[in-house]
């Protein structure tokens, strides 16, 4: 397991469940005050984080098919990167990641009391 | 147009390759000059004998490799006597009589009877369990044998013998080949090349055992081992004798006709008796027999020639190259290649990219080649030894193949290009690189498939295929688009059908077994190929695979139909169309106690509650299902409704019950999955009210009972359907319906609608799948219901009961830390 995204300065963590409550290849939903969040865990057991809204049609991206470090949304096949955002595609859009860890079998996403963090 | 009593009467006796082909050109070039009769010793029509290695290992079935259906002899008005041996030719009488005591007369005989397979006189050589490998029976019973994957011994380590042992082990079995000589298939390669060939072949796991002298096969009642001079026993349940074949020349014999090695014939195939010839591997020509297929359909085009009374047509000796049909292994071999004083010889061996090529000289000129690892140069050799081109100038880079030649590297493409019209591109058929292009230009050929039909080009045993591939796209450019070569998508480079049959073949039941296996590209797949993966594993190991719900789309995986603002649709299934006041009662109250905004009637006969929230589904599905509901499956690629009208229950015009037959097939098969969505309606009269025309599947009801129809389409294409057959019995209407979808689910293509399916196969293949084989038809409907018997548990009541909660609710809320601070 490993940390996935910068961590800012004085970031504040928030357990949002165990590593386990997630199965490899797939998302689950963390509802947030700016709005729902996709936590994303890979075959390599790599946890992502990312605003749970296509930059294409605003799908949700925690119900599409999770392959490698990427997932492709359910209603149009947009194809976003889990790392940076970005979609893979010819179109050069980006959806906000947010930094969470693993540690002790338990996640931690960085609570965001203002701005999302873009990568 | 000459009546049937005056035509000549032409019999032949044996229906393999080259009688079949012979009998083709006789048919092109006098359809009506002779009455014709066959008859042949096996109980089935004409086969592609050179692919019974694919279907010993899996990669083709039998019905792949026919040459000619029960049709074309119906349609030439030919007789075939299926499993009629011939035990007598009465030269005098001119007649010949069968084991079944049927006797006809000829005017022309032609002998075809083929060769027999050697078996080595040793003790125990009878023992049930110690098998040839000739025909279809021969391979049906290795893989009966094979079904106990237990040991097998394969003697003789030739061509035959090593695609045996290659087969054998794609079913399973624990092989090994033991062979008499020092290095596997020294007729055909230099010990070099046997060297690397057995490298390879021991990579697979088959043992080899070269020098091995078989002195006995071991065993009571039926085969336990196999035992060498050197006093080694090798355990064995099956044992393959695969040391070669001779001509079978007994029934010529004693009919008195000359016989030396083969039947004795003159360049125009004609025996010691002018009125009887004889073709194929029987024959001896030239003071030649011969056992691969070229020469044997160059001996049927001129026997087809001699019969027209062309006289000029003579058979000419060609060398023919050999290759192995073992998927994996590329091996090439034309020609001599024994050393000589007045040879040379230039080598090429890549160690680390296990390749070999080796080229034999004499005066300058090509007389042998031996290739392996890397074949794709044979054409070209085979082209250069043929014209018999002095091959001074390119002597140094001779060796590296066309692509080296003339200072820059030519492309495959460029150097298919290259070739001169007269290169032979199919040395099965002796097809020759100028009349494939005339044929592409004046057939409007478009496919493969369409070259192999005009020109028999890649139609034997297909190892050319991507030299006519070539050809298409240099007469065609952009306008080709070889169907069969797409990859599924960009992580693998094999498409949907080489995947569906290594599946198999291989006995895939996981998604990382086939993408390890299959040398997947990336390490996890990607969107596209894993959900066909998916369905590929379910459809074939039905009970076995469990299904991978994160390579589903999320539709089949939460079981509703997700909506452009993240809701979901909710389709309960109404049987036929038919509802009643209490699911009706159930749907609103549901609607109401869940605030769904919106109620809809489908297309499909149904109704639909349209934004359902998600973290409501498992208590909207607890509602219906209380009131009887399942699932409807408007999600699912895989079986949805069946459409139906009235019929004769209510309608004044109906002819048939269309609700009940209705309510029957759509009980029968729900819950399906199949390659894509699977819609069907049954309509009571000709008048169609339920638009049955226009379905995957669709019935309409007439008086006589019941037409069947499938391949339609009514989206964005649309599309009429193809009548299937008409029954009588709502049981035949049923069978023949579980029959069609269970075909489709085995051989569509992941997202391929039926009509597309069907197009790509051939409506009347399905057909002949469906309708005219009985058998293959009951085996289909009962591989169908099997997998049924896996696949009918409403997934909406799983649900319901806790299976897949996780998918129901967020991993954590944080909306109410803010405020709790």
């Amino acid at each position: 397991m490993t940390v996935t995204a910068v961590t800012p300065i004085e970031v504040e963590w928030v357990d949002i469940g165990s590593v386990g409550d997630i199965l490899p290849q797939s998302a689950r939903v963390v509802r947030t005050p700016q709005g729902d969040v996709a936590v994303f865990r890979t075959a390599a057991d790599t946890y992502y984080a990312i605003d749970n809204r296509c930059p294409h049609r605003g799908g949700p991206l925690s119900e599409g098919i999770v392959h490698g470090d990427a997932v492709t949304c359910p209603l149009h096949n947009w194809v976003i990167s889990l790392a940076t955002g970005r979609s893979l595609g010819a179109d050069n859009a980006c959806v906000a990641t947010v930094p969470i860890k693993a540690e002790a079998g338990r996640l931690f996403l960085a609570h965001r009391p203002l701005a999302a963090e873009a990568a | 147009m000459s009546t049937r009593a005056t035509r000549e009467r032409l019999v032949v006796i044996g229906n393999g390759m080259a009688p079949g082909r012979m009998l083709e050109h006789l048919m092109e070039r006098a359809p009506a000059r002779y009455e014709v009769t066959i008859f042949n010793a096996e109980p089935r029509v004409n086969y592609d004998r050179i692919m019974l290695s694919p279907v010993l290992s899996g990669e083709k079935d039998f019905q792949e490799i026919v040459i000619h259906g029960d049709g074309w002899y119906i349609k030439h008005g030919i007789t075939l006597y299926k499993g009629h041996k011939v035990v007598a030719i009465d030269r005098a009488a001119r007649t010949v009589t069968s084991e079944h005591g049927e006797t006809v007369p000829y005017d022309r005989l032609v002998i075809a009877t083929g060769s027999v397979p050697f078996i080595i006189p040793v003790p125990g050589a009878d023992l049930p369990g110690v098998l040839t490998y000739r025909d279809l029976d021969d391979v049906n019973a290795m893989l009966l044998a094979a079904q106990g994957r237990e040991k097998a011994v394969v003697i003789g380590g030739g061509l035959l013998g090593l695609e045996a042992a290659a087969g054998l082990n794609a079913r399973g079995m624990d092989v090994t080949i033991i062979h008499l000589m020092p290095s596997l298939m020294e007729r055909q390669l230099d010990p070099a090349a046997g060297y690397l060939l057995q490298k390879a072949i021991e990579a697979r796991g088959i043992k080899v055992f070269t020098q091995a002298n078989t002195t006995a096969i071991r065993g009571g009642r039926k085969v336990e081992g196999v035992e060498l001079a050197d006093g080694r026993v090798l355990p064995a349940t099956l044992v393959v004798m695969a040391i070669g074949i001779r001509p079978n020349a007994a029934l010529a014999r004693e009919a008195g006709l000359d016989v030396n090695r083969g039947i004795v014939v003159d360049a125009g195939m004609r025996t010691s008796d002018p009125g009887i010839f004889a073709v194929g591997e029987c024959a001896e020509v030239g003071g030649q027999v011969y056992g691969l297929v070229a020469p044997l359909y160059e001996m049927a085009r001129v026997a087809a020639a001699r019969l027209c009374d062309d006289h000029s047509a003579a058979f000419v000796h060609a060398d023919t190259p050999t290759k192995l049909k073992v998927t994996g292994i590329d091996l090439y071999s034309l020609g001599d290649f024994a050393d000589g004083d007045d040879r040379e010889e230039i080598v090429l061996r890549d160690a680390t990219a296990g390749i070999y090529k080796r080229l034999v000289l004499k005066d300058n000129r090509i007389i042998g080649t031996v290739l392996f690892g890397e074949t794709s140069d044979g054409a070209w050799f085979n082209d250069l030894k043929k014209r018999d081109v002095d091959i001074t100038e390119m002597r140094e880079t001779l060796i590296f193949g066309q692509a080296y030649q003339g200072g820059a590297a030519l492309d495959p493409m460029a150097a298919v290009a290259a070739l001169p019209d007269d290169a032979a591109i199919c040395d099965c058929n002796g097809v020759c690189k100028g009349q494939i292009t005339a044929a592409i230009g004046s057939q409007n050929l478009t496919d493969l498939d369409g070259v192999r039909a005009h020109t028999k080009a890649s139609a034997s045993c297909g190892s050319c295929t991507s030299l006519v591939e070539k050809l298409l796209v240099l007469s065609l450019g952009d306008a080709y688009r070889p169907a069969a070569v797409q990859p599924i998508c960009g992580c693998t480079d094999l498409g949907h059908e080489e995947v569906r049959r290594l599946i198999i073949v291989k006995r895939l039941k996981s998604i990382p077994a086939v993408m390890q296996e299959l040398a997947w590209k990336t390490s996890g797949g990607c969107a596209k190929c894993r959900p066909a993966l998916n369905y590929y594993l379910v459809c074939d190991w039905p009970g076995e695979y469990v299904d991978d719900s994160r390579s589903r789309f999320v539709n089949e995986r939460v079981h509703a139909n997700i909506q452009k603002d993240g809701t979901y649709s909710v389709v309960p299934r109404m049987w036929g169309g038919v509802t009643s006041p209490k699911e009706l009662r159930a749907i609103a109250d549901v609607a109401e106690k869940f605030a769904i905004p919106t109620v809809k009637v489908t297309g499909g006969q149904r109704i639909d509650l349209l934004g359902v929230r998600k973290q409501d589904l498992p208590a909207v599905w607890a509602d219906l299902n209380k009131a009887g509901m399942v699932s409807g499956h408007a999600y699912a690629k895989g079986v949805r409704t069946v459409k139906t009208c009235v019929g004769t229950e209510w309608c004044r015009f109906g002819t048939q019950d269309s609700t009940g037959l209705g309510v029957k097939i759509e009980k029968a098969m729900w819950g399906a999955w199949t390659p894509a969505k699977v819609k069907m309606g049954v309509s009571g009269c000709p008048r169609n009210c339920a638009e049955a025309t226009c379905k995957d599947f669709g019935v309409v009801c007439i008086d006589s009972g019941y037409e069947l129809h499938f391949a339609g389409a009514a989206g964005m294409d649309v599309k009429q359907t193809e009548v299937l057959c008409r029954v009588a019995t709502e049981e035949e209407a049923i069978e023949h319906g579980l029959a069609l979808v269970q075909l489709y689910r085995e051989q569509g293509r992941y997202l391929e609608r039926i009509y597309k399916w069907a197009r790509r196969v051939g409506v009347d293949t399905v057909r002949a799948q469906v309708v005219e084989d009985h058998e293959r038809r009951r085996a289909l409907a009962e591989r169908f219901r099997h997998a049924q018997s896996f696949a009918q548990v409403d997934p909406w009541a799983e649900r319901v009961r806790g299976v897949d909660a996780h998918e129901f609710r967020p991993l954590a809320d944080l909306t109410m830390m803010e405020a709790a601070e």
